[in-house]
């Protein structure tokens, strides 16, 4: 049910772990429905450079967190923040339909690291 | 790579004693059991022959055992069937918080006729109160269904006491003994059921073929309506193949109940005790005594079913779960909930459930590799410790 690419990233998930001094971190899900997504990055210059995530949630919501931790590094925050959910599905070749909604949160978590990004920025400087 | 198959209470391999029983019915003994000729007629003694074959080892008689296509058509038939021919007397069923979809969804399928089904709870080991029972009991009640023993925690109910309880007030009661025939005793007398579902693919028969008692004189509507088959009560011409399984299967299950049940408890007993040694923040889910010999199910705390069972077959383990993942839907095992587990316990289910061909050994390479998943998991888990 899983594609080979999904699989790849469950079994082998890229960056787990926290970032100690992230610059934004978001966490989206709920215990209750079974799946949590946290991730951190670290920004430098406009870029991030790093992304790291802790997932509690199915072999999806693993492989989705994994990927985007992928797809994001090197890329501006503005790049960054055209990255989708369904962007990270396509990358993985796709996820059963089931799973379309209920653990394809990634990209959300990844805004909401900007978000606090850029409110963390916005308290420096204000 | 090892592979070691512990999801029992979903499937079971057909025995090959039954596979070769059912053989001779595909081909040359191919007759349809209604008709007249001779290939009919040996059909219809095989049909026969296997009635009389299961009557026995339910301890019922052979006209009141009427050949389903599984479980699941059981447990429709048995509560759709018995409301609707007794409508007149009354509107309202009992079930369980814990039972399994198909008595469940049929009861619901009766609230929109017009039925009223009191749903009620279990405890934290997901066990009936007959006294709950007593008291949901209504002078209009005409069915009470509880499941002899839970599929997905394995907890036994005490049936024989809410058959009395549903004898005292002359009330229909039906059980789901899908999980238990070849686990456990099953006698209808010593029950005290009017109604009982079973089906072959668990207990090592094949897969499209069920039974369903019906204690002589409970007024019961059929479900399917055609050829007059079954007595009129189940049309459509006969699965002789399947039903000659079913009876192989029965018959040596019951023959063999004691030993079995004996051999896999002492397996099951030796995987619980080494999961809850090995790994820390689990649940022993169901009741730690009154459960299925071959059942042992857990929660994992801050970490998620499905990639429990993913990792555990990337390992060659084959197990299951209740969280909303795998159930299929966004809510974790509605058995889970009605026990009393929050959610996020929930979605961490684990079950594994040992049959027949199932070792020491197997047990051991799970609690080798069991652990290090759990691990892993938390590792990754932004509630991991």
């Amino acid at each position: 049910m899983y594609s080979q690419k999904v699989m790849d990233h469950f079994t082998n998930p890229r960056n787990v772990g926290d970032i100690p001094d992230a610059d934004g971190v978001g966490t989206v899900g709920n215990p209750i429905c079974g799946d949590v997504m946290k991730l951190a990055i670290k920004v430098r210059g406009g870029r991030i450079v790093d992304a790291k995530f802790k997932t509690f949630g199915c072999g999806a919501a693993i492989a989705t967190s994994s990927m985007v931790t992928e797809m994001v590094k090197g890329k501006t925050i503005e790049e960054a923040l055209k990255i989708s959910n369904k962007a990270v599905a396509e990358a993985l070749d796709g996820l059963p339909a089931n799973k379309l909604h209920c653990s394809n949160l990634a990209a959300d978590a990844l805004h909401k690291a900007i978000e606090d990004y850029r409110q963390r920025k916005q308290a420096e400087s204000a | 790579m090892r592979r070691v198959y512990l999801d029992h209470a979903a499937t079971t391999p057909v025995r090959p004693e039954v596979l070769d029983a059912m053989v001779p019915f595909f081909t040359e003994k191919f007759g349809n059991a209604s008709s007249i000729h001779s290939f009919g007629r040996e059909a219809r003694t095989a049909v026969d022959e296997s009635r009389d074959v299961v009557a026995r080892a339910l301890g019922a008689d052979p006209a009141e055992i009427i050949f389903t296509s599984g479980g699941t058509e059981s447990d429709n038939t048995a509560i759709k069937g018995v409301a609707l021919a007794n409508r007149k007397k009354g509107n309202h069923i009992i079930t369980s918080a814990v039972e399994h979809h198909a008595v469940m969804d049929s009861c619901k399928s009766l609230e929109q006729l017009g039925f009223e089904i009191t749903f009620v709870p279990v405890d934290g080991t997901g066990m009936v109160s007959p006294d709950d029972v007593r008291s949901a009991m209504r002078p209009d009640t005409i069915l009470i269904s509880i499941m002899h023993a839970n599929n997905e925690v394995g907890t036994i109910q005490p049936i024989e006491e809410i058959a009395k309880v549903a004898r005292e007030a002359g009330v229909y009661f039906h059980t789901d003994a899908v999980q238990s025939v070849g686990n456990l005793p099953v006698n209808v007398e010593q029950l005290g059921v009017d109604l009982l579902s079973l089906s072959g693919h668990k207990l090592y028969g094949p897969k499209g073929i069920g039974m369903l008692y019906v204690r002589k004189g409970v007024k019961i509507s059929p479900y399917m309506h055609g050829g007059g088959q079954e007595r009129g009560r189940r049309a459509g011409t006969e699965n002789v193949a399947g039903i000659v399984g079913l009876a192989k299967a029965i018959e040596l299950a019951v023959e063999e109940q004691g030993e079995y049940a004996r051999r896999l408890a002492r397996l099951r007993d030796m995987l619980i005790r080494g999961v809850m040694d090995r790994i820390p923040d689990v649940v022993l889910t169901g009741h730690p005594e009154r459960r299925l010999p071959g059942n042992a199910s857990f929660c994992f705390k801050f970490v998620e079913g499905e990639s429990i069972l993913l990792n555990l077959d990337l390992q060659g383990i084959a197990g299951s779960s209740g969280s909303a993942c795998t159930s299929g839907s966004l809510e974790p095992s509605h058995v889970l909930l009605a026990m009393g587990l929050p959610h996020e316990v929930a979605h961490g289910s684990l079950r594994l459930t040992l049959g027949r061909d199932n070792t020491e050994e197997d047990v051991q390479y799970v609690l080798d590799t069991l652990p290090g998943i759990i691990e892993r998991l938390r590792a990754m888990s932004p509630f991991g410790r």
